[in-house]
């Protein structure tokens, strides 16, 4: 058996732990620099709160109806989230850690377990211990165990948080319950596809015949419709390192003018290689995008994404900031006031075990340059070292009009007590 | 039934063979302390012992310093412990976080402060309340 434990509204509920006057209140949380929302509460989403609504045209909207915005405070929420998943090992070895906010368990040999009471004494553990409210679904498979986590959410009185698909009856009921649009993992297109095919339902989808969705679609969803039918076919994920880092940014203002645009890249692609040292993996590939203010409707737009290969890979800061660099050099157009602007660094392999080319690789020097400015600035607690393409005066501030403490992880920022 | 074997590779080892004896050998006798050594205290190990369910919290005021919780102190909160009778605990009141004794007798909880200064104080179902964890520890600077 599968579970999905899944933390209701994650971001708001951990605000509301350590401020327990939100409870019951509208709470909407904004992105990193203080952007769009990108989660709420579910008092928010009952006002009609729309979700990546830009705050500065629902600022208005949300005094209006006292909805208490926060910026995103990922200290609090990474701690939290890694307090909730070292909870969730105590039930079972097998847990696949899916987001910030959702796990999947598996449970092997539990098969005289009463999954219902298993999975409350779960909730209840989480709540007590972290003040989390969650919700457990339980199914045969990872793909069934989703939807009887939706129904465990939708439904909170019937279920008490928490439902298991443990029969026939119970999983055709629940997958016609299910829209097709709510599958997990089935994009807009494949939607599209399956509405002409007249699938309304999942369950419709496990109708379809496997020839068909072979020939039409992918093994992903060969594999969906198998989980849903009930034979596990969608395995747990063990832990492995990330496939792809970003580090994107909208500008509190906008740039249209090279040597800002120039310098934000390099400190993007300077983040990313830290990023990728710290989980010791190189790239192979780095995309640089660049984007104009969509919002503002007047100007011209211009939105440009460029991709370069390294011959060999690497996770050297220089290496990464200079080729990001030399390619936004490439996107950019005058006359443009760009908003938005990013470095992702992809075909990523563990650094000590890649292959070696045998005309090109990396500067040898590098490796210990890096070891050293990642020790300093570990160091320093701040990045005290820094490229020459990168402003030395400037030290990137996020937005953060309305930040909460980092209650768990700043020992100034704790709670008081009288 | 078909038998499947698994086979286990060796994990290769970092040591370049030969063992590095720091005590040195030739000079002198080893450190008699050797074989008896231990880990150094850990206060972390000592004050938490539910890593998970822990979180700090700072005193404000003088309504519990007859159990030694003096202004600025640092208490250890284990929010995985059951409240009961004569604990001490954090809770949410009324809109604001404070530490007291419970005292819960026929049905009643009250919330007892350790100085004569301040008044206890009964909970009723108007109150807003929640019990937000037991305090373990109190940390104090000297």
């Amino acid at each position: 058996m599968y579970a999905l434990v899944d933390c209701n509204n994650f971001y708001a509920s951990c605000e509301r732990v350590f401020n327990p006057s939100l409870q019951g209140k509208p709470i909407a949380i904004l992105s990193n620099n203080d952007g769009c929302v990108i989660a709420r509460s579910d008092e928010a989403k009952a006002l009609d709160l729309p979700m990546g609504a830009p705050i500065f045209k629902w600022e208005n909207f949300c005094k209006q109806q006292k909805i208490e915005i926060l910026s995103s405070n990922y200290p609090l929420y990474g701690d939290m989230s890694a307090r909730v998943m070292k909870i969730l090992e105590q039930f079972t070895p097998d847990v696949e850690v899916y987001s910030i906010d959702e796990a999947f368990l598996e449970f092997k040999g539990f098969d005289a377990y009463d999954f219902d009471a298993y999975g409350k004494v779960i909730r209840k553990r989480i709540l007590k211990w972290t003040g989390i409210l969650t919700c457990v679904g339980v199914a045969p498979s990872k793909a069934l165990s989703k939807v009887a986590n939706k129904i465990a959410r939708k439904f909170p009185k019937e279920t008490n948080g928490v439902y298991v698909i443990d029969s026939e009856e119970k999983r055709i009921k629940a997958l016609k319950w299910t829209k097709v649009e709510n599958i997990w993992g089935i994009g807009r297109q494949l939607q599209k596809r399956l509405h002409i095919k007249g699938c309304k339902t999942a369950y419709d989808f496990t109708q379809l015949s496997d020839n068909w969705v072979r020939k039409n679609m992918s093994i992903t969803e060969w594999k969906l419709k198998k989980d849903l039918e009930g034979i596990p076919t969608i395995t747990l994920e063990v832990k492995e390192a990330k496939r792809s880092i970003a580090t994107t940014r909208s500008f509190e203002n906008t740039y249209s003018d090279i040597e800002n645009i120039k310098e934000r890249i390099s400190t993007f692609a300077t983040s990313c290689a830290e990023k990728l040292r710290a989980q010791n993996s190189s790239c192979h590939m780095i995309i640089v995008m660049l984007r104009s203010n969509r919002y503002q409707k007047n100007s011209e737009q211009h939105s440009a994404s460029k991709t370069v290969i390294f011959p060999y890979p690497t996770d050297s800061t220089l290496s990464i900031s200079n080729a990001a660099v030399e390619a936004v050099k490439t996107i950019f157009k005058d006359g443009i006031d760009y908003k938005k602007a990013g470095v992702i660094v992809t075909g990523l392999v563990p650094t000590d075990t890649h292959q070696l080319n045998l005309f090109l690789h990396e500067n040898p020097k590098h490796k210990p340059l890096m070891s050293t400015i990642d020790h300093l600035n570990k160091k320093f607690k701040a990045d005290k070292i820094k490229l020459a393409s990168q402003d030395l005066q400037r030290t990137w501030k996020m937005k953060q009009e309305h930040l909460s403490p980092k209650y768990t992880t700043k020992l100034n920022d704790i709670i008081t007590v009288k | 039934m078909s038998t499947t074997l698994q086979f286990f590779t060796p994990k290769a080892s970092n040591s370049k063979g030969a063992i590095f004896i720091d005590t040195g050998i030739s000079a002198g006798f080893p450190s008699p302390a050797d074989d008896f050594r231990e880990t150094r205290i850990s206060l972390d190990e000592e004050l938490i012992t539910n890593k998970e369910a822990t979180f700090f919290a700072k005193v404000s005021g003088q309504s519990m310093i007859g159990a030694g919780l003096d202004d600025n102190d640092l208490l250890v909160i284990d929010r995985s412990l059951e409240p009961e009778n004569n604990r001490i605990a954090v809770c949410f009141l009324d809109g604001e976080f404070t530490v007291k004794r419970l005292k819960v007798s026929n049905n009643e909880v009250w919330l007892q402060p350790e100085n004569p200064d301040y008044p206890s104080i009964k909970i009723t179902e108007e109150n807003d309340f929640i019990i937000w964890g037991i305090v373990t520890s109190v940390i104090k600077k000297v």
